[in-house]
């Protein structure tokens, strides 16, 4: 029988993962569980007399709270299960935020919130990756239990720290694959004071492209760099954009007020030939980045939907290529390195052979299918398939944090 | 510190090896002769000595490829080695394995500024990156002070940071890729243009794994765009504990300096005596802020430091008037170690890092401890990010004193774990503070390092005495400990 098993402590958590060993039960990794659409469904496992044993689901929505926040130490370690939301906002009462820019995933699934772990173990990252990097960039330390029932930490709480493999970096964007995760420490940076975003509307694609481009390769220090076609565009949540009735191409600027209106003006001449650019204010900026980072325009769907991370100057032909054979359409993110590929037509590997072999075939990079129904997700690989040497490898790192494939077994590849 | 018992049946197969290599490698690329091997003894860590078996300088990946292959199948040990500048003993040579030197791998082969990277062989030197790419007005953000001479393999190696990694990053935020060869031989490829990595983030596990999981063949690195300005404060105070203040005040308000420096008395001394490039001599502790961004952005955030600094009772204060100050109030931190050099016949560098509020409380242990061992100490400090570089003063002609060094050192990084801190920040571990480990890591801990070690090079011929102080064999690491008969936790909530 399937329970959900709710540790209070590492300790409890410990002896669970302890037990599931020697009974050879898989666990299911869970915060709040509002990501479960993310990633293969979990493998049940054939048990020692060849039944078929369902696995225990482990909610780690207890190992919350704030353990230290130094706001001048721009450091603050928390437990696994402690809700991003509780997190920004206190942050934000301090003037800081996670300088990776969560991207608030659990919309996509119908869902709201998600947890710091959760967060973390999908290594969710928005826009301001292009200037600020990922989650992986600014998680310091790590705790938890591994798939051998061993409570163990890496890294510390501090930035500058090569002492032992970066453990925590491996345990980032493992999806629950090679531990339960109890407690992070992150390093947070100052909200900017001021923010504009620069609007260029009309372009196609391509043109996107090469205005994202010399944007980013400024000394501008542009901090977002987007393109949403029509139709994604219509469904934002600025009636001011969305009434256009057009592409929308955006460029985001923050910082210390001076330095934010020295370097619109800047941009703006760099971008003149590309047409009227248009100026939002802090107010509509937060609202119209927090549509692109956590995916809104794809929101309340079930289509099948992609995300890839490519070569960005190739993001428009690879989408040019993908829809000739395919219904969808695509928005890009990080100047075109992350796009957003949503199918408007059910297909049994949702596009999974021919959206590949483009990404492989044009720079590479790889394509991950977050959102589609079980059924397509166990059947498709979820994450791009790996060369064997590569899989080979995967495969013995994971045995070596969990050689019992307890710890959300399948979730990630069939073997792993 | 002892390195692993010499394996005496492979030196002597030590001849046999070397006309095995020789079906591998071109003519010219083995170094056998004893005179020429002596090169390669140390690193940068010169306390430590060892000539190697053999030293090998591959030409291409291949070639890299069946020579791990065969030190794999006839279990020969190696170590890779880039520029030689470690300075915790990460390329020290064993006498039992051979040195794989990678400054063969030399070259620049691509550079794609749409997509602001650039795919460089290992041996090119951190320095010649930005030079390739400075004529697009882009560079490459990790600066090592070393930066003329290592290379970028070894960056990776060892997560090399640098002055300005507060805002910009270590090594492992500005790389995307990799190609690497695992110890069977293997090629493999990770990243690459795109911004994140697909599946487990081996590339971040790679970056720091000083040499111990695989070699590295390529390395696609991120290239920024330079900032259009940059200008200098150089801050004194009466003490190193206001000066701390002051710091943390900066980084309160919001602002993330490109490069934020503390001087210690006896370093400001040492430097200026060097290098005279006017610090002031009456003070305590020497600050030095560097902002960089827009003309608009550094005129506003250098008012604003310099309020800050005032408020904490700065007692001189300077602005760089021009580019050419503004390297001469970095030029003294920058030969700080020389400089200390010329005070003392040798001196070590310890490199810890503590989380910055605790800096009084540990420079005056360090003070204590300095009169206990009866050694000087002078203090360089990349404040902003709590990496401190204590620099020992020692004679290593009086016996006993390398060892005194030592344990003053190890009593360092000692006090910067229990404060919260780790034992290196950016230097590494290597064999310096490999015995050291056990005062940051649990058993369980450091079992698991290893455990990843045994996932890439099972057979442990890797860089082995390094990192780890004890070594264990994989298959006694990977057993599975099971806890039977146990009652299943009544106490947890179930639902």
């Amino acid at each position: 029988m399937t329970e959900v098993l709710k540790p209070s402590d590492s300790s409890q958590l410990e002896d669970i993962v302890k037990w599931a060993i020697a009974d050879e039960i898989p666990l299911e990794i869970a915060g709040l569980a509002t990501k479960r659409g993310l990633g293969r469904p979990i493998l049940g496992k054939h048990g020692n007399k060849g039944n078929l044993v369902i696995g225990h689901t482990v909610d780690l929505s207890s190992l919350k709270g704030v353990s230290l926040y130094e706001p001048d130490e721009l450091v603050l370690t928390a437990g696994a299960g402690t809700p991003v939301s509780d997190i920004e906002e206190l942050l934000e009462s301090e003037g800081q935020q996670l300088a990776f820019e969560p991207i608030h995933m659990a919309k996509l699934y119908g869902h709201e919130g998600g947890t710091l772990g959760g967060l973390i173990a999908c290594n969710l990252t928005g826009s301001r990756r292009i200037k600020a990097g990922s989650a992986r960039d600014h998680v310091l330390g790590i705790k938890g239990v591994s798939g051998r029932g061993e409570y163990i930490k890496s890294g510390g709480r501090v930035v500058k720290n090569v002492t032992g493999y970066d453990l925590s970096k491996l345990m980032t964007a493992s999806y629950g694959t090679l531990a339960a995760l109890t407690e992070i420490t992150v390093k947070v940076l100052p909200a900017p004071e001021s923010m504009t975003t620069l609007l260029i509307f009309g372009l196609d694609e391509k043109t996107a492209q090469r205005a994202l481009s010399s944007a980013i390769n400024s000394s501008h220090e542009v901090s977002g760099a987007a393109h949403l076609p029509v139709r994604p565009a219509a469904r934002l949540s600025l009636s001011d954009i969305r009434n256009e009735d057009s592409s929308v191409t955006a460029m985001r600027i923050e910082g210390f007020r001076p330095s934010v209106v020295a370097r619109c003006e800047s941009l703006k001449k760099l971008l003149n030939n590309f047409g009227v650019i248009e100026e939002v204010d802090k107010e509509n900026s937060v609202v119209f980045w927090r549509d692109v980072c956590d995916v809104n325009p794809y929101n309340e769907m079930k289509e099948p939907l992609w995300r890839l991370s490519i070569t960005p100057s190739m993001a428009p032909t690879i989408v040019e290529k993908i829809n000739k054979v395919i219904a969808g359409c695509a928005f890009y993110d990080w100047g075109g390195g992350l796009v957003w590929y949503k199918l408007d037509e059910y297909l049994n590997d949702a596009g999974a052979t021919i959206i590949r072999d483009v990404i492989n075939t044009n720079g590479g990079g790889h394509a991950t299918l977050v959102r589609a129904d079980d059924n397509i997700r166990s059947q498709t690989d979820v994450f791009h398939p790996q060369t064997l040497a590569l899989a080979k490898l995967t495969s013995r790192v994971k045995n070596s944090f969990d050689p019992q494939r307890i710890l959300n077994p399948g979730r990630m590849y069939m073997e792993v | 510190m002892k390195m692993p018992e010499p394996d005496k049946a492979v030196i002597e197969r030590r001849t046999q090896i070397i006309s095995s290599l020789m079906k591998f490698v071109p003519n010219g690329s083995i170094i056998s002769e004893k005179k020429e091997l002596s090169v390669y003894e140390s690193d940068g860590l010169t306390a430590y000595q060892q000539v190697p078996m053999i030293v090998v300088l591959p030409e291409t990946v291949e070639q890299i490829s069946q020579v791990l292959s065969y030190c794999y199948k006839n279990n020969v040990k190696i170590v890779p080695r880039g520029a030689g500048t470690s300075l915790s003993g990460g390329a020290l040579p064993l006498a039992d394995g051979i040195t794989l030197g990678l400054g063969k791998f030399n070259k620049i082969l691509e550079i794609d500024y749409d997509n602001r990277c650039a795919r460089v062989q290992p041996g090119v030197t951190n320095l010649a990156i930005s030079e390739a790419v400075k004529g697009h007005g882009f560079y490459y953000a990790p600066d090592p002070s070393s930066q003329i001479a290592c290379t970028i393999g070894g960056n990776v190696a060892e997560n090399s940071g640098g002055v300005h990694c507060l805002k910009y990053g270590l090594t492992t935020n500005n790389i995307l890729g990799l190609q690497m060869v695992l110890a069977d031989g293997e090629i493999i490829s990770l990243g690459g243009k795109h911004m994140d990595s697909e599946g487990y983030d081996l590339l971040g596990l790679m970056t720091g794994s000083e040499g111990l999981l695989g070699i590295i063949t390529e390395v696609t690195v991120r290239i920024l765009s330079k900032p259009t300005s940059a200008n200098a404060l150089m801050i004194g105070f009466d003490s190193s504990k206001q000066a701390g203040k002051c710091v943390a005040n900066i980084i309160a308000d919001g602002i993330i300096p490109a490069g934020m420096e503390m001087m210690d008395g006896p370093a400001i001394e040492a430097a200026e005596a060097f290098v005279k490039v006017g610090y002031p001599l009456n003070v305590g502790a020497l600050l030095l802020v560097e902002l960089d961004g827009p003309f608009e952005e550094v005129n506003f955030l250098i008012d604003r430091v310099k309020e800050i600094a005032n408020s904490q009772g700065a007692v001189s204060l300077r602005v760089s008037r021009n580019d050419e100050e503004r390297e001469q109030f970095w030029a003294g931190r920058k030969a700080a170690f020389p400089a200390i050099g010329r005070l003392t016949p040798d001196y070590y560098c310890v490199d810890g890092t503590i989380p910055r509020s605790k800096l009084p409380e540990v420079l005056d242990r360090m003070s204590e401890l300095s009169k206990i061992y009866g050694l000087k100490v002078a203090n360089v400090f990349h404040a902003g990010d709590g990496n401190l570089h204590p620099l020992i003063m020692y004679d290593a002609n009086n016996p006993g004193e390398l060892e005194r060094a030592e344990n003053f050192g190890s009593d360092i990084l000692k006090l910067c774990v229990e404060v919260g801190g780790v034992l290196t920040g950016e230097h590494g571990v290597g064999v310096e503070k490999r015995d050291l480990m056990s005062v940051m890591f649990s058993e369980m801990d450091l079992n698991q390092q290893q455990r990843v070690k045994c996932a890439f090079d099972p057979h442990q011929i890797l860089n082995p005495g390094k990192v780890f102080p004890t070594l264990h064999r994989c298959a006694e690491l990977g057993r599975v400990h099971i806890h039977r008969g146990k009652v299943p936790f009544p106490d947890i909530p179930r639902f």
